[in-house]
């Protein structure tokens, strides 16, 4: 306080900070900085119990506050904070518990591997701390310049987890593409953010809004040019096809645990910036957007669904399988309607929840078959029903959630957009986005099949040998908190699945203030 | 909970049971033992929606109607009228034998698992009123028959299991989205969000839009029944899977077609499904020929067969689109028929599969000789398929037959042409498989006590409905009958009404 005095005293003005507004990102940082602390300060460096058991509590206070906003958030009480430039309301408050969700479900499942690989040091949650903290600056964020510093949070913290195994040539390239090509997006993005300035004078989106509903441009080549360029950004944050190139390999190289935290986080950060950028402060430039975005998200739905048929490694299908539903999340942005964003976040939560247990059993198979977090060919998969019987069934169910098998959260998702869009009347996108999952559903049996089939006969008895092997090397420690982790992920979705109505209450909530 | 709610929980939660059952390898018997249990409650639980069912009711009876997911407005709303409990009870029927019929299967819990979720499924797609609740249910029977088809397979099953699926998927793509379409339209003219059958049957839409939900309907039911040119991974299918699961998708999972074709195409759409019925009676009139065509060259039993089945569900189309009360119970009281004996039909297949390893014509032969009661059995069954009288096919084809002979001559003069085709391949098969110098030296074991007891039920079922149709025929008729009645008191299209169909004036 007596530093915000002081600096109050110097000619540049300081808005007001609502910390209620920022209370969950205040949370997330506080617990990052906390572990830092005490690995500091302890002397001892690997603390992995006190870690992780302060991780939760941040995730759950986060969630808890943002649980609360949602509650308070309603109408009248959602406000802009700290000068306009923090949203305050139920959307943020509904991107917050996801993130929350994510959050528990990754520090139950991820570290326990990452210990495998690099050891039982502070850095890996702290980095998941600050990325989720960078996601809910996304959400809220009601400022290109704001939305962009949550972006650079959430990014360059995942560039890193990204690199985790660096020892690896495949993680090393994932880690440098990843980088490099997300470099260049940042880039991109923040040349939109400025084109965007210069065509309206402002990049408060609320302001811009409002700019855009008095005015009529008469050149708008340079607004049209920055929406482009921040599509573009966003595109390549939720892999959309065509900017979806480093996907598929980095998902391959990066840890598993990563992966699936990566594909939830960045994905749920980026929509909510994309929602609130497109659906609220450029509604009004709806018919010049409307079809690029319609472009990539068919792109997206029908080649992410293609090309996944050709691929034999687990975590390159999965990362199509990212794309495809990255196509469906984006019909949800083009439908825009307010029921269609309640939609979209539902799909948002639904897909983090499947997407983060799929990896997560991902992971305690390669931990059973001992290739730890690397990548993971469907051959390797043969023959796990009649070893692990129990860890099979449960695979297939994610896998085909995320297939939209009907009662589970992955059906219900896929109708809701189905919905939004039949509700705008473009019953052709629907039916092309239908095709699509149609398409896909191959792909997904294919994983399950690869479970359920028994192995060559020749190698039977070596494999067999070898998943004994190491389930005697006490895994059940390690794997203890991932079932817990993966157990939620499975009650969640095929609870929900089955009584979606609570959840869809909640989505229905998440309005955006202006 | 009603009966309708137990029918559908009872196997759904024996599915959820198995994979955790406790039981080593060497006792995996006691899981087959729990499967069949579970299909025994559900046949006994079947049979007493039968007894309690009131016959003369036309509407939906046993209904249970609670709010599911207001957002969507969905509820889990089930009834269960005439056709429902026809196909209630030959489901529950037929996946008792299944579960006996388990030889040759290696993993039992797998087995009996997807067993169990599809007699779910299935239950639930016959008794949902409620259009999602239905389109859930008509898509998770998918899964386990796919795992089914390509889990237990003779052969190139994996690529059989695919085709299946993507064919099946693609065509309930287009009926989602026509559901959702539908629904959406039923909104904006009366502000009520609903997926009730009843509730969306007085919607009121143009003559387009009637057309193209229509054909979006019924693209997801022509695939499934399959009506031709939809049919083409129905013989890959039927020939590559094993044995049990063939009997659930020819006896039970094709009449998920023509069941929403009957529930949902006329009880919606009826004035265009009057106005097409000439196209779907050529469908149906073409499959009936092109089958029977196809079956004859056929040298292979398996895919004979699956043609063969293919020119049956052909008749039963017909007699759907014929739009008489004949023609309508004829159909419904077909489906059971068809059911039944193309489910014999299948288990005697495996028997000879099992015992001689192939299906193949050219290689079988002079069984007769070796096994003459399991070719007395056979006889019995290829009779009932062929329609003889006294037999069950008999009285579906010909209620059928005289149904589209009142309303559309011409097409039912084609049709019987089919009758005659099917003497001629099935017997054609019979004679080459049976009669004739044996090809193969080697012993043809006769018909074993628990085969035999596998096959009886069903081949008591094709005496006694052969000679004693009644009971079945008094709880259809009052629905085929209000079915036919609201197809034909239909008005037109809201905006073209003046082209009333010249399927009409056959009528009068």
């Amino acid at each position: 306080m007596i530093f915000a005095n002081v600096l109050s005293q110097l000619p540049i003005a300081l808005p007001a900070i609502s910390y209620k507004a920022v209370a969950p990102e205040l949370v997330l940082f506080g617990g990052a900085l906390l572990i830092l602390l005490v690995s500091a300060t302890v002397g001892k460096r690997e603390l992995p119990g006190l870690y992780r058991a302060i991780a939760l509590v941040a995730a759950l206070a986060e969630g808890g506050f943002s649980g609360y906003q949602l509650y308070l958030a309603q109408g009248a009480k959602a406000s802009l904070a700290v000068a306009g430039a923090i949203a305050y309301d139920g959307f943020s408050a509904f991107a917050g518990i996801v993130v929350a969700a994510i959050l528990l479900l990754a520090i139950l499942i991820g570290p326990g591997f990452i210990k495998r690989i690099a050891g039982d040091g502070p850095e890996f949650l702290v980095l998941m701390l600050i990325s989720a903290m960078g996601a809910t600056v996304m959400a809220q964020g009601e400022d290109l310049i704001v939305i962009f510093i949550g972006l650079e949070i959430l990014s360059i913290a995942l560039y890193v987890m990204v690199g985790y195994r660096i020892g690896d040539g495949l993680a090393r390239e994932a880690a440098f593409k990843y980088f490099i090509l997300g470099g260049f997006s940042s880039a991109i993005f923040l040349y939109g953010i400025a084109l965007v300035y210069g065509a309206t004078g402002t990049t408060n989106l609320a302001k811009i809004g409002a700019f855009l509903a008095l005015n009529v441009l008469t050149h708008d080549g340079v607004l049209l040019f920055g929406l482009a360029l921040l599509l573009l950004g966003f595109g390549f944050k939720v892999s959309a096809v065509p900017f979806h190139l480093w996907s598929p390999d980095v998902y391959q190289g990066a840890p598993t645990s990563v992966t699936g935290y990566m594909a939830a986080m960045a994905k749920v950060g980026a929509f909510a910036a994309l929602i609130r950028v497109f659906d609220i402060a450029f509604a009004g430039q709806i018919v010049q957007w409307r079809p690029i975005v319609v472009g990539l998200a068919i792109l997206s739905m029908v080649f992410g669904a293609l090309f996944a048929l050709r691929q034999r490694e687990l975590k390159k299908i999965l990362a199509y399988s990212s794309i495809n539903h990255a196509g469906f999340i984006l019909l949800g942005v083009y439908a825009g309607t307010a029921a269609a964003i309640s939609n979209t976040l539902f799909y948002l939560i639904a897909y983090a929840v499947i997407v983060v247990g799929t990896f997560g059993l991902v992971s305690i198979v390669q931990d059973s078959i001992g290739v730890s977090e690397g990548s993971c060919s469907l051959d390797q998969l043969r023959g796990l029903a009649r070893s692990r019987p129990a860890l099979a069934t449960v695979t297939a169910i994610m896998v085909l959630a995320q297939a939209g098998a009907p009662f589970t959260t992955g059906f219900l998702a896929k109708f809701s957009i189905i919905v939004s869009v039949v509700e705008i009347r473009e019953y052709w996108v629907a039916v092309v986005a239908m095709l699509s999952a149609a398409i896909a559903v191959a792909f997904y049996l294919r994983i399950v099949l690869a479970m359920f089939r028994g192995e060559p006969e020749e190698v039977e008895g070596e494999r067999v040998l070898a998943i004994q092997g190491a389930a005697t090397e006490a895994p059940a420690r390690r794997q203890a908190l991932a079932w817990i982790g993966v157990s939620l992920s499975l009650v969640f979705t095929v609870g929900f699945g089955i009584f979606p109505q609570p959840l869809l209450d909640l989505a229905a909530r998440a309005h955006i203030v202006g | 909970m009603g009966y309708l709610d137990w029918l559908i929980a009872v196997p759904a939660v024996g599915a959820l049971v198995v994979p955790f059952i406790p039981v080593s390898e060497e006792r995996r018997s006691l899981i087959r033992g729990f499967g069949l249990a579970i299909s025994l409650v559900e046949l006994v639980l079947a049979a007493v929606v039968g007894v309690q069912f009131n016959s003369h009711a036309s509407g939906y009876q046993f209904v249970t109607d609670v709010h599911w997911i207001q957002s969507f407005g969905v509820s889990w709303f089930l009834g269960a009228d005439g056709i429902t409990l026809v196909l209630i009870l030959l489901t529950a029927l037929l996946f008792v034998i299944a579960m006996f019929a388990m030889k040759g299967v290696k993993d039992f819990r797998a087995y009996v698992g997807w067993m169990l979720l599809l007699e779910a499924a299935c239950m639930g797609s016959f008794t949902s009123l409620d259009l999602f609740a239905f389109f859930v249910f008509f898509e998770l029977t998918l899964i386990p028959s796919y795992f089914l088809i390509a889990d237990f397979g003779m052969g190139a099953s994996g690529k059989a299991a695919v085709k299946f699926f993507v064919y099946t998927f693609a065509g309930s793509a287009l009926l989602l989205v026509g559901i959702v379409s539908l629904v959406f339209i039923h909104d904006s003219e009366t502000h009520r969000l609903t997926f009730s059958l009843p509730a969306l049957m007085d919607t009121h839409l143009s003559g387009t839009t009637q057309l193209l939900l229509f054909l979006a309907f019924t693209a997801a039911f022509a695939v499934k029944t399959p009506i031709f040119p939809f049919h083409t991974w129905s013989p890959d299918a039927y020939r590559a899977a094993p044995i049990p699961a063939v009997v659930m998708l020819a006896g039970v999972m094709a009449k998920l077609g023509s069941y929403g074709i009957i529930r949902f195409d006329l009880e919606l759409f009826p004035s265009t499904a009057r106005s097409l019925a000439w196209l779907m009676l050529t469908l149906a009139v073409i499959g009936i020929l092109y089958g029977a065509v196809v079956a004859a060259g056929e040298r292979d039993l398996g895919r004979l067969v699956a043609y063969s089945s293919l020119s049956h569900m052909g008749f039963i189309v017909l007699g759907i689109f014929a739009f008489s009360t004949e023609g309508m119970s004829g159909s419904i009281l077909q489906m059971v028929n068809h059911g039944i004996y193309t489910a014999a039909l299948f288990l005697l297949l495996g028997m000879i599969y099992e015992r001689r390893g192939t299906l193949d014509m050219a290689k079988l032969g002079g069984l007769q000789k070796r096994a003459p009661i399991f070719a007395a059995v056979f006889m019995l069954v290829v009779m009932a398929s062929v329609g003889l009288p006294g037999l069950n096919g008999f009285i579906g084809e010909f209620l059928i037959l005289v149904g589209t002979f009142i309303t559309h001559r011409w097409w039912a003069v084609v049709a019987v042409a089919g009758v005659v085709a099917s003497a001629v391949y099935m017997l054609w098969a019979y004679q080459r498989v049976f009669h004739r110098s044996q090809a193969d030296a080697s012993p043809f074991g006769e018909i074993k006590l628990k085969e035999a007891l596998l096959v009886a039920p069903l081949l008591a079922l094709i005496v006694l409905l052969g000679l004693y149709p009644a009971p079945l025929l008094a709880r259809i008729d009052p629905t085929a009958s209000a079915v036919v009645q609201h197809v034909l008191a239909a008005k037109g299209p809201v905006s073209d009404g003046a082209s009333l169909p010249a399927v009409v004036k056959g009528v009068k």
